[in-house]
């Protein structure tokens, strides 16, 4: 494999199909972890991981998995790293590992994981579906830091807990639930627009 | 008393959905008509409510008497899928008429965090087996809740005349934040 095809397969990840903005997976995260820029990054990141991970294990073991049982298979790979990502959270950064709180366990069932096990790892060659899952993992990271930003900054004048603009002018909706929903609609808003344009 | 606080608490100020963002997918997926999500919302809160016993009990009687808790996210979601298929099998012998009704969504609950996110928060919230039964209904009722009122609007959203980039997605997600902020109204009816 050319190192150009890997690139292309990462660079497909992260604009063209994006996991967030144009295949809409793997919402739940999205919206529940970017109260603020850090904590899109950190689930970004350890979600990249399992990606990775995850893809690469399946892809070597897709012809010893029979074909009838691959979806439990995949599961528990998939359940193992992110059982792996918990407790090295845990033990090394506290602080995140609590603000993302139920998150990090429901990486297992978040839908960009298993999506590209099925349809990308369980078809491609090792080398392929590594490139893969650092291209989708990179995408993840991307929208969900880019929308943990918009938020902080919107909601606390900060981004990455750096001021920006005073506080008092900040709109703490934002930074709450329905402020999730409306930062992401006009994000995707945004992205359809420069698709077309 | 203490139920009646755990049901009002989940149905209406901590909504699963609008505003602890577990099953967002399927919120956003099968909304389109309220007949479908009258479907979905009935299925989930059935393998919801079964899941959660499982777990319950599995965590209470196998993890923690082997100290070996650090298997709760693998158990558990094998729980779920083999719940789910089994669930699948046994409506389709006793109960076709139900099994043709929740069939399709059946199958896709595997994947629906709010299943797995309430075995773990009723474990980490440290709850009895009775307020945990009573969390997962209550919380699969405010899931439903959300979800019919959701598709209730969208059907209605279809009739209008949008900017094209802003079609679908955008405007559900726009609608869905709007109905969040409506619930953030009953915050502090219970803590």
């Amino acid at each position: 494999m050319s190192q150009n095809s890997g690139m292309k397969t990462m660079l497909n990840g992260i604009i063209k199909e994006n996991p967030v903005f144009v295949l809409l997976l793997g919402m739940c995260p999205t919206l529940g972890t970017t109260s603020s820029a850090v904590n899109g990054l950190g689930m970004g990141l350890a979600t990249t991981f399992v990606l990775i991970s995850a893809n690469v294990v399946v892809s070597l073991l897709k012809n010893i998995i029979p074909d009838k049982v691959r979806i439990p298979a995949f599961i528990v790979v998939i359940a193992t790293f992110v059982t792996l990502v918990e407790m090295v959270m845990q033990a090394y950064i506290p602080a995140l590992y609590d603000s993302l709180g139920l998150f990090i366990p429901l990486i297992v069932v978040n839908c960009i994981v298993l999506g590209r096990a099925e349809a990308f790892a369980a078809k491609n060659t090792v080398g392929k579906s590594f490139f893969d899952g650092l291209g989708m993992g990179l995408g993840f990271t991307m929208a969900l830091t880019l929308l943990g930003s918009v938020r902080e900054l919107l909601g606390t004048g900060k981004i990455f807990s750096f001021t920006i603009f005073p506080e008092n002018y900040g709109m703490l909706l934002f930074v709450l639930a329905p402020g999730a929903f409306i930062a992401l609609a006009y994000l995707i808003l945004i992205f359809n627009k420069l698709k077309k344009a | 008393m203490t139920y009646i606080l755990i049901f009002i608490s989940a149905v209406f100020v901590n909504n699963i959905v609008l505003s602890q963002f577990l099953g967002v997918c399927p919120f956003l997926g099968v909304s389109k008509k309220v007949e479908t999500a009258l479907g979905m919302a009935g299925a989930v809160a059935f393998v919801m409510t079964i899941a959660t016993i499982f777990t319950f009990i599995i965590q209470k009687s196998v993890l923690e008497p082997l100290n070996i808790t650090y298997l709760q996210t693998i158990s558990f979601i094998l729980i779920i899928a083999a719940l789910v298929q089994m669930v699948e099998i046994i409506l389709k012998k006793i109960c076709p008429a139900l099994y043709q009704a929740l069939g399709v969504f059946l199958r896709l609950i595997t994947t629906n965090c709010a299943v797995l996110g309430v075995a773990i928060m009723v474990i980490q919230k440290d709850m009895d087996l009775v307020s945990s039964v009573v969390f997962a209904i209550s919380t699969a009722i405010g899931f439903g809740l959300a979800l019919i009122l959701f598709a209730g609007i969208r059907e209605q959203l279809n009739l209008l005349n949008l900017p094209k980039a802003m079609k679908g997605i955008p405007a559900a997600l726009l609608t869905a934040g709007l109905l969040a902020m409506a619930f953030m109204g009953f915050a502090g009816i219970v803590k």
